[in-house]
């Protein structure tokens, strides 16, 4: 399997670290060495959360170098722009398309930028990015709470492992009373993906 | 079995195979976790102590009755356990006695950043330090050797990076039954340090180090590994791992023995290389030893003294300095916009914003730096906790932070020093036990007249609600006796002792106004439970639009579950805690419990 960096990035409380755990343990599963590390700062309490995940042969540096991630997956949209610069320019933005708007945001102080801006500033990077409805999909699979399933399920049909692979693992770890609704959740985002790779003649 | 382990998780799992039977800690990132994952585990007596300086006098005595004993705390709480530290340096050990101190450079989540190495040689203690979470299992076994065959405590030092990362670990061993019974030898030489016996300890610690010398220079996780022989790199730590990330072709020997260093390996290493480098993160500790023993090095030349390495870093350092050529892609990219912030902040329902606010209403409200307090200020000295969030605007309430339990001390040095204002110190309950307690009877003892305000919300909130003395919950979740605050300041000598509603403002406002007023000093117990450790939520709140005016009077409580939309407030059911507090700020009456 080819070297893969990912680095996970949104906001508190969405899921973001339960994602980059078990991307980091299938990863290890499938016969990569893995290594993956939060920057969580003062953690939950509404901050920025992010998560490099590197699957290798051999892996050095559990943080990710700036411009070598392929994969950005901003659960956010403004902490997509916020660590644009990490993306390779063979790298994918993959962002869902959710907004939390900060305390800074809300008295007016910086406004919010809409998505055509925050496209803007992940364009320099990279021309490859995806917007992915991951609320809706989670709704539709009966689970609001799963939208870091349906990235991962996104991100999931640009590597190289079936989808099994992934599945496998979230059914040994994953409660029984989510487990149906995280891995619908997981499938269709992962379809959804595969339509929009082939769209795009990616 | 290959596990995916954090540097924590594996350091706790060392030290279960090496058959620890006792561990002991406080609470601190990025340190926590490691007792967390110990309390889960059979046959180790657990715990949380009031503070690092007790956790590892309690370490001391479990090593002393010939057990294998874990300390762990994050590194300024090796500042409070500094004497008991050196103290087990002069004394020795019978069962293994290793120390974890967790640095966090770039100070994620501390008050200040420090590089505990110094402490190993300050206390002529031998430390070592993982490179990733392998050798954090694999070398916490090694550690209780040497700490027994050495008769020396172990200092095992981690840094944030280590220990929040996970790694696949190949976890070769298993529990190790704790060896030794415990049973205490009686033995005043080694145990009792008056001068007498402490000066003959002075020379067996002195004897240590120069065994301890021989020793390292075979420490089998000290690495040569030889490549392109034009440059050598020195690494330790976390910063070995970027160092062979960045420097692909070089030479490298990796340190994992930082006191004392294999000095004869550095001399071997530096002599088959053309260029001698340093990588390592906070201060030039290697690059100095290197460079006392005669040979040329650079070191912080490129690899910045202040904060959290990375490998971005440690190449532009190097490409500056023309160690390493600049890297093929260096289009220019428009600078980054600047984007809306995300500080960190008081969750919503947290039981500290109603006294944050109240003390921003009453007391600081002369704001700017340099600014004199203006005649009627209150000064609100603070602590380490969640509440230390309260700096930020809205709230904005708070005058200082520096160290645990730092708010009483200071309150009364600035009350003695003649300040006409008057002083109130903001503790969280955890933080009070940890060492506020003595500063609160030194307030009593030298006539202080300053109110001590105690944020109780039960638990250690910041660290992810941790047990503490006053929470009667043990650190494996069993029923403890719990301490009794009120009782234990009224056992001071403290008369005025008020326990108030954390979620009621009027009843904050009515009491901190009495006690200031109040000629001698005085007790404000601010109770209210943590959401986040109950997870408990009240009903929601929502503002009624046809009332809401815009007059924003409810943003100035910072609750992230309040936002604007159309210039009126506005409520997220799903954040709202339904603590009530921006009901009793809205001058209008515009909000109340959610119509469903």
């Amino acid at each position: 399997m080819r070297d893969v960096n990912v680095l996970m990035v949104g906001v508190g409380g969405y899921g973001v670290i339960l994602a980059s755990d078990g991307m980091a343990e299938i990863g290890m599963v499938n016969g990569c060495d893995v290594k993956k590390t939060d920057s969580l700062g003062m953690a939950q309490r509404g901050g920025s959360v992010v998560s490099h995940v590197r699957w290798g042969q051999k892996v050095y540096s559990p943080m990710i170098k700036k411009g070598e991630a392929d994969f950005l997956l901003a659960f956010e949209e403004i902490e997509a722009a916020r660590w644009a610069s990490y993306l390779s320019p063979k790298g994918a933005a993959i962002v869902a398309d959710s907004v939390v708007i900060p305390v800074s945001s809300v008295k007016g102080d910086i406004p919010y930028p809409k998505w055509d801006a925050i496209k803007v500033i992940l364009s320099q990077y990279s021309d490859k990015i995806y917007l992915v409805p991951a609320a809706r999909i989670a709704r539709e699979a009966n689970n609001p709470r799963a939208v870091n399933m349906a990235m991962l399920g996104y991100l999931s049909a640009f590597l190289d492992l079936p989808a099994e692979a992934w599945t496998d693992t979230m059914r040994r770890r994953l409660p029984e009373k989510f487990m149906k609704s995280s891995i619908d959740a997981f499938l269709k985002a992962r379809t959804e993906a595969e339509a929009a790779i082939r769209a795009k003649g990616a | 079995m290959k596990q995916l382990l954090s540097g924590n998780e594996a350091m706790a799992l060392g030290a279960y195979h090496a058959g620890i039977a006792v561990a002991t800690a406080y609470p601190g990132t990025p340190s926590t976790e490691i007792l967390e994952n110990i309390a889960r585990m059979d046959g180790v007596y657990a715990e949380w102590a009031i503070n690092e300086k007790v956790a590892l006098e309690v370490g001391m005595g479990a090593s002393y009755a010939g057990v294998r004993t874990l300390v762990s705390m994050k590194h300024v709480g090796l500042n409070v356990a500094a004497d008991p530290f050196f103290a087990a340096s002069t004394t020795g050990v019978i069962g293994g006695l290793v120390v974890i101190s967790c640095d966090d450079p770039g100070e994620h989540s501390s008050q200040g950043e420090q590089d505990n190495r110094h402490f190993a040689r300050f206390a002529k203690v031998p430390m070592i330090e993982p490179t990733d979470s392998q050798e954090a299992y694999d070398m916490m076994a090694l550690a209780f050797d040497i700490s027994e065959k050495f008769d020396t405590p172990v200092l095992f030092r981690s840094t944030t990076r280590i220990s929040h990362t996970k790694a696949v670990v190949d976890v070769t061993r298993e529990r190790k039954a704790a060896a030794n019974k415990a049973a205490f030898k009686r033995w005043t030489e080694k145990f009792v340090m008056v001068p007498s016996n402490a000066r003959v300890r002075r020379v067996a610690m002195e004897e240590r180090i120069a065994k301890l010398q021989e020793y390292v220079e075979q420490f089998p996780f000290n690495e040569m590994i030889m490549g392109d022989r034009k440059l050598g790199v020195i690494s330790n730590g976390v910063a070995y791992q970027y160092a062979r990330e960045v420097f692909k072709d070089a030479s490298h020997l990796k340190l994992t023995t930082l006191y004392p260093l294999p000095v004869n390996l550095i001399k071997k290493f530096a002599a088959q290389v053309e260029k001698l480098i340093v990588v390592e993160e906070i201060d030039p500790y290697i690059e100095n030893e290197v460079r006392q023993l005669g040979i040329a090095v650079e070191g912080k030349k490129f690899i910045p003294m202040i904060g959290e390495l990375n490998p971005e870093i440690v190449e532009n350092g190097a490409v500056k300095t023309g160690i390493l050529k600049a890297p093929a892609s260096t289009a220019t990219k428009a600078p980054p916009p600047s984007l809306p912030a995300r500080r960190p902040q008081l969750c919503a329902g947290c039981p500290h914003v109603a006294t944050e606010y109240t003390l921003r209403k009453l007391g600081v409200r002369t704001q700017g730096s340099g600014v004199p307090v203006s005649k009627n200020d209150i000064i609100v000295t603070s602590d380490i906790g969640c509440y230390t969030l309260g700096v930020y605007p809205p709230l904005a309430a708070l005058d200082t932070c520096a160290c645990m339990g730092a708010s009483i001390g200071q309150a009364l040095g600035l009350e003695k020093a003649g300040v006409s204002n008057k002083v109130v110190a903001v503790i969280g309950d955890s933080t009070f036990m940890h060492s506020g307690i003595t500063g609160l009877i030194d307030v009593v003892y030298n006539q202080g007249t300053t109110t001590v305000i105690i944020l109780d919300n039960n638990t250690t909130a910041m660290t992810g609600h941790q047990g503490h003395p006053g929470t009667g919950i043990s650190a494996r979740g069993e029923k403890a006796t719990a301490v009794d605050i009120e009782a234990l300041v009224r056992g001071m000598g403290i008369a005025d002792v008020n326990v108030v509603n954390s979620f009621n403002l009027k009843s904050i406002e009515t009491t901190i106004k009495k006690c200031v007023a109040n000629p001698a000093p005085s007790v404000i117990i601010v109770r209210g439970t943590c959401p986040l450790a109950t997870k408990k939520k009240g009903k929601p709140l929502a503002v009624d639009a046809d009332v809401c005016s815009g007059c924003m009077d409810c943003m100035k409580i910072g609750c992230p579950a309040i936002t604007i939309a159309d210039n009126l407030a506005m409520i997220d059911a799903e954040a709202c805690g339904g603590c009530g507090v921006c009901t009793q700020v809205c001058p209008n009456e515009a909000i109340s419990e959610a119509q469903r």
